[in-house]
């Protein structure tokens, strides 16, 4: 059996809602293994993304436990919580969160602030994610001047530079159209491929079916928890673009 | 994250939005540079009248006669004399501290030359007023001993007589007629220029006692020695105490005069200009603290920036946070961009306020001094500002819960 990730032992959280007590997860034990790609999945309101704020130490739970490499998170500070998100985990969002006006080196460069990385050895691993990414010649690009699709790039350039045990997606195609979207999810199983341990939150089954686990969240229970044949990003991508051809010749 | 890094981070910050953070440095500009401005003119009126005081010796009384000296009604109530030059003289010899003493008299006339006519200050007076007002010869010569035993017809004028009647010529040994009297020229003072109050003090004519006294007073003393008052100077500035008491009983006694009565009045001309300069001090001092009120303005508006920089920034300090910046460095953040908005607002007055400070001292006449303490406390206190205004925004920036601040719109 492969290291453990991330575990979650009889995970709860309660809001409070305008006077009425709100379950948003109910009794979540999983466990993702490093080299596992999970798509999150389940409509608005199920609970995913409350489930991805959890494992991600963006928010406390209400009760039970989550480990993250076998340290539990709970009872941690707002600074020691910071702490291990900078070290454990990488985020890519929807809306990309890219800093405006700041150059796409800059942005990838954040994490490292934050631990003090020696400058030089800064730079040379953000320029290695950028180029991992693909966007080598597009340093001091702008966030303005570059495309959904490459903006998502430098977003997850920004979310491999710490080398994090943990990649957390959330819903990082909703904002791009099919043929980006499919380009990001590529470049996702290339790093899934390589290693990486990744949590995609998504509501589309066909962008989940990219990943090789897929975890159905209902009015936060967990409701199915599977494992499948990925299908392949790169080959639906080809098959898209064969289309297009023939579009353009018709 | 290093120092520098939060800096570098800061500036960014402020750059990409240059004209608001101008703007907003505005007040803080505006604020320093009406502090240092103020307080730079306070002390360059300071200054000019620690010139004055020194030019007319802060160690110098004047001692007056009062109601006594020619005949007035009061001159009849008492049966003592007004000061002579006897009084002068006793002054210079018993009262050891004393440097000099110089009896002076005031007339008033007018003097003509050709179809010129001038009417400065008469004084008639020895030659220890050059001592006793720091009276330095331009040229020519003082009176001669005969010339002041025997009223000689000879005159010392100030710089704006010589101006006025002679122009670029030359005035010595030229005749003017005052009042009527034919008056020789035999020396020209250095020019003293204006005194704090506008006076200028290059404006008189020195001639011997008793030419005054007889040719163009005319009066009748109580008196043939009378004079209208005794410049003293003291050897020490630290024995004025000690010679004002040695001169009051001095005189009481030579003019008979009993305590509970007043005869004279000893001044001191450098308290008189000190009073005067206390006002405006005050004054002063009243306007620096009207421009601090800007610098609080200021200060007010770097925080109001700062609250909406903050809600702007709502995502960026999400996204901070969620890569891994803790609280306390969301907090610095901030804070170090109020202080750095501070502090070049703080700069920049400065710089503004040495432009305004030479151009007032160019143009309008000015004295203004920038004294380096006042540089660093305005600089310093502009820095206070900036932690104290932006540290409400700034803990406001780090208590934000990260996945709120992520899904801000």
């Amino acid at each position: 059996m492969s290291h453990t990730v991330v575990e979650t032992k009889a995970l709860e959280k309660h809001y409070q809602m305008g006077g009425q007590h709100l379950r948003a997860l109910k009794d979540i034990s999983i466990r993702i293994a490093q080299g596992d790609f999970v798509a999150v999945m389940g409509p608005s309101g199920s609970g995913k993304s409350t489930f991805m704020n959890m494992i991600g130490c963006l928010d406390a739970p209400s009760r039970g436990q989550i480990l993250l490499q076998g340290e539990a998170l709970t009872q941690l500070s707002a600074a020691a919580l910071a702490k291990v998100r900078n070290k454990y985990i990488g985020f890519v969002f929807q809306q990309f969160n890219l800093l405006p006006r700041t150059s796409a080196l800059d942005n990838v460069l954040l994490p490292l602030l934050y631990n003090n990385t020696p400058r030089d050895e800064a730079r040379a691993r953000a320029q290695a994610c950028l180029q991992l990414v693909g966007l080598g010649d597009r340093l001091d690009h702008q966030p303005s001047q570059l495309s959904g699709g490459q903006q998502q790039r430098v977003a997850i350039a920004r979310a491999l530079v710490n080398d994090p045990a943990l990649i957390l997606a959330d819903e990082p195609t909703g904002a791009l159209d099919t043929e980006t979207g499919l380009e990001v999810m590529q470049l996702l199983q290339q790093l899934h491929q390589q290693g990486k341990t990744i949590v995609l939150v998504t509501h589309e089954s066909d962008i989940a079916a990219f990943a090789s686990r897929q975890l159905l969240f209902k009015d936060g229970s967990l409701i199915s928890d599977r494992s499948s044949i990925p299908h392949s990003a790169s080959a639906e991508l080809a098959l898209l673009r064969q289309q297009r051809m023939k579009e353009v010749a018709v | 994250m290093n120092s520098l890094t939060l800096l570098q981070v800061a500036w960014v910050a402020l750059r990409v939005n240059l004209l608001r953070s101008i703007l907003t440095m505005l007040g803080i500009i505006i604020g320093v540079a009406a502090v240092i401005i103020m307080l730079a003119l306070g002390a360059g009126a300071r200054y000019d009248v620690d010139q004055q005081i020194k030019s007319l010796g802060g160690n110098v009384f004047v001692v007056f006669a009062r109601g006594r000296f020619m005949g007035g009604a009061r001159e009849a109530s008492g049966s003592s004399q007004g000061l002579t030059e006897m009084d002068a003289q006793a002054i210079e010899q018993q009262i050891p501290e004393v440097n000099v003493a110089a009896p002076t008299l005031r007339a008033s006339g007018q003097l003509i030359y050709g179809n010129l006519n001038w009417a400065p200050e008469i004084h008639g007076v020895d030659n220890k007023i050059y001592t006793a007002q720091s009276w330095e010869l331009a040229e020519g010569r003082s009176f001669s001993d005969t010339e002041l035993a025997s009223a000689g017809r000879v005159a010392v004028i100030g710089q704006t007589v010589k101006r006025e009647l002679f122009g670029a010529a030359d005035a010595l040994g030229q005749t003017v007629r005052v009042n009527k009297m034919p008056v020789t020229i035999i020396g020209v003072l250095k020019g003293k220029g204006q005194n704090t109050q506008g006076n200028d003090q290059d404006d008189l004519i020195f001639m011997p006692l008793d030419t005054v006294r007889k040719r163009i007073a005319g009066m009748t003393l109580s008196s043939p020695k009378a004079v209208r008052s005794i410049i003293v100077q003291v050897a020490d500035e630290r024995d004025m105490a000690i010679v004002e008491q040695q001169l009051d009983s001095l005189l009481r006694q030579r003019l008979r005069i009993s305590d509970n009565q007043s005869g004279f009045s000893i001044r001191n001309l450098a308290e008189m200009v000190e009073t005067r300069s206390q006002t405006m001090q005050i004054f002063n001092g009243l306007l620096a603290a009207v421009a601090s009120v800007s610098l609080l303005v200021g200060g007010i508006g770097i925080m109001n920036i700062m609250l909406v920089s903050v809600t702007e920034r709502t995502r960026e300090i999400g996204l901070r946070m969620a890569v891994g910046a803790e609280p306390r460095i969301i907090l610095k953040q901030f804070l170090v961009e109020a202080v750095l908005l501070c502090a070049m607002g703080g700069l920049i007055g400065l710089t503004l306020a040495v432009a305004v400070s030479l151009g007032l001292e160019y143009f309008a006449g000015f004295t203004a001094i920038i004294q380096p303490q006042v540089v660093v406390m305005s600089l310093g206190f502009s820095c206070l500002i900036g932690v104290f205004f932006g540290y409400y925004p700034a803990t406001k920036a780090a208590r934000m819960q990260p996945i709120e601040a992520l899904r801000f719109e």
